[in-house]
């Protein structure tokens, strides 16, 4: 009888949720993304997806097992990390590539800081930046989407494109690319940045489900869209083109499914907003004023950086206090 | 002998000046790029090291208490300038890539460091041991560092290419990778000591 009476502290609400679900979930909200990807890019993209994801799943096993912790592959993190550096990348990488670049945003961008949860910056994102500084020959290389040329030309390997953004700072005009062009992924790219559509059916997945919340991803797109309009334009201020630089680049993929890493981002609603704000800016000098065609990776790290001071100054008042 | 002996060995691992004492870390991460500038500066350090660790002990009674540390940066000022000149007239090479870091031995908080807390309380004999060992395991440690950059940034030990087709990652050789490498290694040998 003195069994069933059990006395415990709040909350007592239990949601049938988990760390493992969620990142489950998140993964399966990439699906669409990838798939396009494979179809925009051919098999050499779903080579690179697996290669990133099997070294992520590897270098976290053997990493557990010399520390002796527990082995946690199986809950969706390490495979999420691999995941999403993989959709970092151009299809036509070494087949090194993804490996290296997963093992070391595992190994140094998290179990360095010990495991899910303590990494101060996105892994997939650290494991993106060594990468870029390592090689950037084969980061900033990208290949044309088979729908352009596979009619015209006989060989599909190393067809190399530039990106929207790349040719925009190179001063070229971009009018073969149409606005359903970038939204469809028919442009050069990374592999899981290119077919907006995907990404926001996955993205709008977890928003329904509560996931991610509006905060980050909405104020870093916004700012994004009204920084380019008012700085980018070749007429003076005013004229530059918002939506262009929405739907270009990685803006998408790294606002809804990088900036919102939970581990990584601000806590509260008011950090979160801020978060984004900075984001959105640094994307955008980046972008406008930069040495780098694109920004997104390096502004999501520079504001991780930021989110315990961001969280410090944010954070509620007890009452009382 | 014997306590001269461990006067020398506990520099190179119970009290290496970069791994344990993480003194000097400034040249540390500036020189390590290659092995040729890690050992340059090893040798330069340690010789400075020695000389004014001996020096420095003999005239430990005879400075006032008040100016000990102008005293010592004097001293060592003078064995920097002897290292420097040498090395602009033999190896000017050398020099350029080690640039300013020369001079900066000066203000080398293990020289600085080990005058301060060695050389001041213990006799002659004792304070050129501390010094080659100090020396010693400062050349050690950069030569441990700047080999893990040079070959993993740039394919190469001592400006040779050792495997053909493997391509460095270059951001090993730039100053993030100074700070990923000496992190990296600082935490396995605390992992090493806590194992013991």
């Amino acid at each position: 009888m003195e069994n069933k009476l059990t006395v415990s502290v709040s909350p007592h609400l239990h949601k049938n949720e988990s760390v493992s679900k969620i990142m489950w979930l998140v993964g399966l909200s990439l699906l669409p993304s990838g798939i396009a990807g494979v179809l925009i890019f051919g098999t050499s993209a779903l080579r690179v997806i697996l290669l990133g994801i099997v070294s992520a799943l590897f270098t976290e096993g053997i990493l557990q097992i010399l520390t002796k912790r527990k082995i946690t592959i199986f809950d969706g993190s390490a495979f999420l990390t691999g995941l999403l550096l993989a959709y970092n990348l151009p299809a036509h990488v070494p087949f090194w590539i993804p490996i290296v670049g997963s093992g070391f945003a595992i190994a140094i961008g998290k179990q360095v800081f010990g495991g899910l949860g303590q990494n101060i910056f996105n892994p997939a994102l650290v494991g993106r930046a060594f990468l870029m500084a390592s090689w950037p020959r084969y980061i900033a290389t990208f290949t044309t989407p088979l729908s352009y040329d596979a009619m015209t030309s006989a060989t599909q390997d190393a067809v190399t494109s530039a990106t929207p953004l790349a040719l925009l700072k190179e001063g070229k005009i971009l009018e073969h690319v149409s606005y359903l062009d970038l939204f469809l992924g028919r442009r050069g790219g990374c592999i899981g940045e290119v077919c907006i559509i995907a990404l926001l059916i996955g993205a709008a997945f977890l928003l329904l489900r509560g996931y991610i919340s509006w905060h980050i991803p909405g104020t870093y797109v916004l700012t994004v869209a009204v920084f380019t309009y008012i700085f980018a334009g070749e007429n003076g201020l005013f004229t530059g083109d918002g939506i262009f630089h929405i739907l270009s680049g990685g803006l998408i993929l790294g606002a809804f499914f990088m900036a919102t890493d939970y581990v990584s981002s601000p806590l509260t609603q008011k950090g979160q907003i801020l978060f984004g704000i900075g984001c959105g800016l640094l994307t955008a000098i980046i972008r406008i004023w930069g040495g780098y065609p694109e920004g997104v990776s390096y502004a999501i790290l520079m504001m991780n950086a930021a989110t315990p001071i961001i969280d410090r100054f944010t954070k509620r008042r007890i009452y009382g206090k | 002998m014997k306590k001269l002996f461990h006067e020398f060995l506990k520099g190179i691992i119970k009290e290496n000046p970069t791994f344990v004492l993480a003194l000097g870390l400034c040249p540390t991460l500036a020189v390590s790029i290659s092995l040729m500038n890690g050992l340059g500066m090893g040798v330069a350090a340690t010789f400075v090291l020695i000389c004014s660790n001996i020096i420095i002990a003999m005239i430990k009674n005879t400075i006032p208490e008040k100016i000990r540390i102008p005293c010592y940066i004097v001293v060592i000022a003078t064995f920097v300038t002897i290292t420097e000149l040498i090395m602009k007239a033999y190896s000017p090479a050398l020099n350029r890539a080690l640039g300013i870091y020369v001079p900066l031995i000066v203000v080398n908080c293990i020289v600085l460091g080990r005058a301060e807390a060695y050389a001041s309380k213990n006799s002659v004999m004792n304070s050129l041991f501390d010094g080659i060992g100090m020396g010693v395991g400062f050349t050690l440690a950069l030569l441990l560092i700047s080999g893990i950059r040079e070959f993993l940034g740039a394919g190469k030990l001592f400006g040779y290419t050792l495997i053909k087709g493997f391509e460095p990652a270059f951001v090993l050789a730039m100053p993030p990778g100074a700070l990923l490498v000496i992190g990296l290694l600082l935490g396995f040998f605390n992992i090493l000591k806590e194992r013991k």
